[in-house]
Parts: C-alpha cells; sequence; structure tokens
C-alpha cells in the first residue's frame, strides 16, 4: 500500500477512517479500510464494480453501517448514537447515480425541503438560498418544474443543487454521470468543477478519468474491498505501482 | 387511378363501413331492448300482476329489528325502503372506517422489521383474504355472537344494566344529554376552530421564521382534553338510563344487536385484509433511493415518511382502495344471509315477498347501489386528481 505524505499537513482532516471493516451477511465487502480526507481535498475513487467503492463512501454518511473500526466525520464519531448520524448528515451531501430526486416535488421544494425541514430556515430565506444554487448549477428558470419535465444532465443538476443547499462541508458523489446520456455528462462535470473551484471538500466515485486527471489531488483505487493504491493524479496514471491498477487503467482507458 | 376510384362500390368504404355497422348495432339493440319489455308488460298483463310504485305507499305490515329512524309494522313499503337503506349504509360507513383503519395498520406491520409483527400481519392477511366472505359472516354470527350466554344466564334478575355483552349483542344504557351538556359541545367545536386556525399560523409561522410547533399534540389537547375538563366542571351533565334485566327478558336501554356486529365484523376484517395489500405494495412502489435521499440530506423518519413517502404512496394506493371501497359496500348485501335489516334483507326481501312486485323493487335496489358506488368512485376521482404526480 502506498501511503501518501499529506499535501497540507498543518489542515486538520475532516474524515478519519481507522481499520474498518463492513460486511454484508457473509460477503466481507470492505477491509481494513483507513483513509483520512483534510479539509478541500478533492478524492477520486476508481475501481472495478463490486470493489466497494460506492459502499465505502455511503459509511461515510451512514447510510450503510461499518461493523469495526472507527469513523470520524467533522469530529464526530459515526455509532448508532441518532444525534451524531443527524450531526453528520447535515454535514455531508450526497449525489446519486439515479438522482433520487423527489418526483412530488417542485425543483424548488426540492431544494428547501431539508433546509426548512432540518436546518428550521424560515421559507423565504431557504427559496433565496436554493435560487442561488439553482443559478450557480444554470437551472434557475427550472424552479417551478417538476423533476419528471427535466433531462437526466438537468435533473442531477438540481440533486447537486439540492445537496449544496444544506450548506454541506463535505461532498459525495456516487457515480454521478453513470445514467447519464453522453452528451448531458460534460453539463454536470462543469457543474463539480465548478465546485471543486469554491474548495469544497469531495469524494467521488466516477470511472471519468479525465475529471480525476484535472480535478482531483488524490486518486484512490480500491479493488476486492480494499485500497490498492492511492497517489496524485498524474503519479497515479503515468506510473501505476501494483498490477491490479495497472490492468484496470488499461482496460478504462484503452479507448 | 380516379376512374377506379370511381368505379368502386361505396361498399368498399371504410368510412361509410363504419356508420352502417353502427348503425346496424344500435338498431339491434333498440329491438332487443323493446321487445324485451313489450314482453314483460304483455306477460305480466296476462298474469295479472300489478306494475307501478304506488306500492311503496301500502302498509309492510311486518316488524323489523333494528331501525335508525322510527318503525312500526303500521308504516308504508316506503318507510321499510329507507329503514333498509339507512341500515346497509351504517353497516358500510362504519366497515369502510374500520376496514381502513386496520388495513393501514396491518399494512405497515407486515412492512416492520420486526419478525413477529410482520408474521402475524402477514397470517392475519393470508387468512382473512382467502376465507369467503359469506363463511366469514356466518363465522361471526353462528359461532362467535349466537353461542354468547343468553341474558338470563349474564345478568341478575331486576338489576340495572350499564354494559354487557349478551347473546343479544351489546346492551348499554340509554342517554340523555342535560342542557349543561351545550358548554361541552361549543368546547369541542371552538376546540376545532382553535386548531384549524392553529394550523395556519404555525405554516405561516415555519415559512416566516423555521419555527416549528406540536400542532397534533396541542390540537389533540384542545379538542379532547379541554372538552372532558369542561364536562367534568359543568357537573357531568349527561343522564344515563340503564338497561333492566326483567323476568325473563331486557328493556330499555341500547342493544346493538349481533347480526350488526358479524356483518360488521366480517365486512371490515375481510376488506382489511386486501387493504393491508393496497398499502403495502403503495410504500413498497417508492423507490428506496427517495428514503436515502432523505436520509442523506438529514430528514429525520418521521419526517421523511410525512413529506416524501407517504404523499407519494398515497397516489399509488388511492384507486385500488377506492375499489375495496365499493366492494365492502356492494359485499354488504350478503347480510340478508343472517337476517340483518339491511336493504336487501328488508325491502328486496320480506317487502318483495309480500307485494311481489319484483321488477320495482329489484330496480330501486340496483339503482340505490349503483348510485352508491358511482358517487363513491367519483369522490376518490376528484381526490386522486388533486394528488397526482405531474410528468412532463
Amino acid at each position: 500500500m502506498n501511503t501518501l505524505p499529506n499535501p497540507e499537513s498543518r489542515a486538520q482532516p475532516v474524515i478519519q477512517i481507522q481499520k474498518m471493516n463492513k460486511w454484508f451477511g457473509q460477503f466481507h465487502v470492505l477491509k481494513e479500510i483507513d483513509l483520512e480526507v483534510v479539509t478541500g481535498e478533492r478524492i477520486v475513487i476508481c475501481g472495478p464494480s463490486g470493489s466497494g467503492k460506492s459502499t465505502l463512501i455511503r459509511c461515510i454518511n451512514r447510510l450503510e453501517e461499518h461493523q469495526e473500526g472507527q469513523i470520524v466525520v467533522d469530529g464526530v464519531e459515526l455509532t448508532n448514537d441518532l444525534k451524531h448520524i443527524e450531526h453528520v448528515r447535515r454535514e455531508v451531501g450526497m449525489v446519486f447515480q439515479h438522482f433520487n430526486l423527489f418526483p412530488h416535488l417542485t425543483v424548488l421544494e426540492n431544494c428547501t425541503l431539508a433546509p426548512i425541514w432540518v436546518r428550521k430556515q424560515p421559507k423565504a430565506e431557504a427559496e433565496a438560498t436554493a435560487m442561488k444554487y439553482l443559478e450557480r448549477v444554470k437551472i434557475p428558470e427550472q424552479a417551478e418544474k417538476y423533476p419528471g419535465q427535466l433531462s437526466g444532465g438537468q435533473q442531477q443538476r438540481v440533486a447537486i443543487a439540492r445537496s449544496l443547499c444544506m450548506q454541506p462541508r463535505i461532498m459525495l458523489f456516487d457515480e454521478p454521470t453513470s445514467a447519464l446520456d453522453p452528451e448531458m455528462i460534460k453539463e454536470v462535470l462543469d457543474v463539480m468543477i465548478e465546485l471543486a473551484d469554491t474548495g469544497m471538500t469531495m469524494l467521488v466515485v466516477t470511472h471519468e478519468m479525465g475529471f480525476a486527471r484535472t480535478v482531483a489531488n488524490r486518486v484512490i483505487f480500491m479493488d476486492d474491498g480494499q485500497i490498492i493504491e492511492q497517489n496524485k493524479p498524474e503519479e497515479f496514471f503515468n506510473n501505476p505501482q501494483s498490477d491490479r491498477t495497472k490492468l484496470f487503467l488499461s482496460q478504462i482507458l484503452q479507448h | 387511378m380516379t376512374e377506379r376510384a370511381a368505379t368502386t362500390s361505396i361498399l368498399n368504404n371504410s368510412e361509410f363501413r363504419r356508420i352502417l355497422y353502427q348503425l346496424l348495432i344500435a338498431a339491434l339493440l333498440i329491438y332487443l331492448g323493446w321487445s324485451i319489455v313489450e314482453n314483460t308488460i304483455a306477460n305480466m298483463e296476462a298474469r295479472d300482476i300489478r306494475t307501478g310504485f304506488g306500492f311503496l305507499n301500502e302498509t309492510a305490515g311486518f316488524s323489523i329489528m333494528m331501525s335508525l329512524v322510527p318503525y312500526e309494522p303500521g308504516n308504508t313499503y316506503g318507510r321499510v325502503f329507507i329503514v333498509g337503506l339507512l341500515n346497509t349504509l351504517l353497516v358500510a360507513g362504519v366497515g369502510v372506517v374500520l376496514a381502513t383503519i386496520v388495513g393501514f395498520l396491518v399494512g405497515v406491520m407486515r412492512l416492520s422489521q420486526n419478525w413477529v409483527v410482520s408474521h402475524l400481519a402477514n397470517i392475519y392477511v393470508e387468512i382473512f383474504r382467502n376465507v369467503p366472505l359469506l363463511l366469514q359472516i356466518l363465522f361471526w354470527y353462528t359461532a362467535v355472537l349466537k353461542p354468547l350466554p343468553g341474558p338470563r344466564q349474564v345478568f341478575e334478575r331486576n338489576t340495572e344494566i350499564y354494559f354487557g355483552i349478551s347473546n343479544r349483542g351489546i346492551t348499554g344504557p340509554e342517554f340523555i344529554l342535560l342542557e349543561n351538556f351545550s358548554f361541552t359541545t361549543w368546547t369541542i367545536l371552538l376546540g376545532i376552530l382553535f386548531t384549524i386556525g392553529m394550523h395556519r399560523w404555525s405554516k405561516h409561522r415555519q415559512a416566516a421564521t423555521g419555527q416549528q410547533f406540536p400542532v397534533v399534540f396541542v390540537g389533540l389537547g384542545l379538542i379532547i382534553g379541554l372538552p372532558i375538563l369542561i364536562f367534568l366542571l359543568s357537573g357531568a351533565p349527561i343522564e344515563f338510563t340503564p338497561a333492566k334485566m326483567g323476568r325473563f327478558n331486557l328493556s330499555g336501554g341500547i342493544t346493538i344487536i349481533p347480526e350488526f356486529l358479524a356483518v360488521l365484523l366480517a365486512l371490515a376484517l375481510y376488506t382489511a385484509a386486501f387493504i393491508a395489500e393496497i398499502v403495502r405494495a403503495g410504500i413498497q412502489a417508492i423507490n428506496y433511493g427517495q428514503t436515502e435521499a432523505s436520509r442523506a440530506l438529514g430528514l429525520r423518519n418521521g419526517t421523511t415518511l410525512k413529506m416524501v413517502i407517504i404523499p407519494q404512496a398515497m397516489r399509488i394506493i388511492i384507486p385500488p382502495l377506492t375499489s375495496q371501497y365499493l366492494n365492502l359496500t356492494k359485499n354488504s348485501a350478503l347480510a340478508a344471509a343472517i337476517a340483518y335489516p339491511d336493504l336487501v334483507a328488508t325491502f328486496a326481501g320480506t317487502a318483495l315477498n309480500q307485494n311481489g312486485q319484483a321488477l320495482e323493487t329489484l330496480a330501486i335496489t340496483m339503482t340505490v347501489y349503483l348510485s352508491l358506488s358511482l358517487l363513491t368512485s367519483a369522490f376518490m376521482n376528484w381526490f386522486n386528481s388533486r394528488v397526482k404526480l405531474v410528468e412532463r
């Protein structure tokens, strides 16, 4: 395993994962995971399907429970304590492969639901914030429409805006472009690149290696529930260490 | 080209054919309907059978064991119709409410993580859904309620009875509301108005400041708690007249007859099993991603249910729920099997046997069920269209 000299060694780690293990029944999905993320880091996680990369980031906001080891997010350890889980989920936003927008609410209502019910914001304030983020993802004119009336790319941008409305400190992306038609991938990646420029801490599970090259400051390769290799993008792509990484890269970069 | 088109017979014109077929079918139907009516009238005249609705004003002459409006044997068949209709509406109305409550409860229980709870619900659904309704009515009536001991075994002679269960059904006291009770009535009404106002106010306040207010708890306190307090403070102004056990029989009081209870239980529990399945399917049809997205945003489970899951599930649940309500109402006609005096047992049963005017009686009865069903589905369609999902 390749440990990295911390580029911003003085920065506080915002996510600390130590010796974390997780099983689905008999199946050992995550094995002895160690990971530290500091504020402002942009991490791309890649690897073959079934390698546990989605499960890993879903553990960070407790959509999945880990069985062994420790996960500390924003100074709070994830246990069965509901208060802890609520705190972490308020600070961690997530974007899903299939958008998971609420189809019975308008775009604006999708964005204001959590700020109103979780942050207890006044409606006017929540709507103003929502419009600000809808503008940032470049669809303020769709605010009154329903998700079913939008294209896939637009829906994913709404999903990003919805998460940002909670003003999270960390954003998790679980294959955000995998369910999109090719011509819509760029509009979503553009929004993500702009978000990265604002200094947001991001963990992105994706197969978009171009995005990894330009945006990430660390690339993590996972296989068989383990972190096999992690490095800066140029090192990772030009000089992969393990055979499994080489094989994976040769398969994914062939064309 | 044009020459050929001109020479082709008009019989080959698709437009002409379409109209021709429709005309032929319409003519056939009119002929059939007319011949049925004519035949019936001719036959009825030949056998000296009266026609018309004059019989509704004639004296019925038989007694009915339960009626919501005053009725005695000297009343007319028209009155029998009212009594039967009200009894049908009562058992169907209470049945719908009960079936909905039990159905939603069991449906949610089936989705429980708790093994015991979900399996209990499962067993309930499988038993009640798979036994014929008629058999269930007979079960509650002949196997559960009728074998109960009679009033002479249950009650001591010459005692006053405030509550008791025997094979006569559930017996309770008659009650009269005294003058002071109006305080309680007004408190309840004011409580309801206040709660509606409070609901609006709290919505406004949440929109303006983000603060939430426990409307449900305060509302329950205003509508239930406060009236109870006022009721007690105003001197509990209800006068109970208990039933009396005489030498042989009960007199006075209020009795809920076992026929009603049997029909109600059977209809409600049978339909509830179907409603439970509808509710379960409705909730399960909501993609799990909706729950995950809500959690990732930090919404609590209660808020997720209220704002995300239930609004979506209701859209799936309402249409099949409507047909269960219709089924329950129509199935209440099976009450005739144990002589619960519903519309079918009284008006289309005893009354029809006496006056013999089958055509009119059955036409009226069928119209009643048809109107009830159409009214119910009109209401449910209106309700459904209000909550429909916008797609494109």
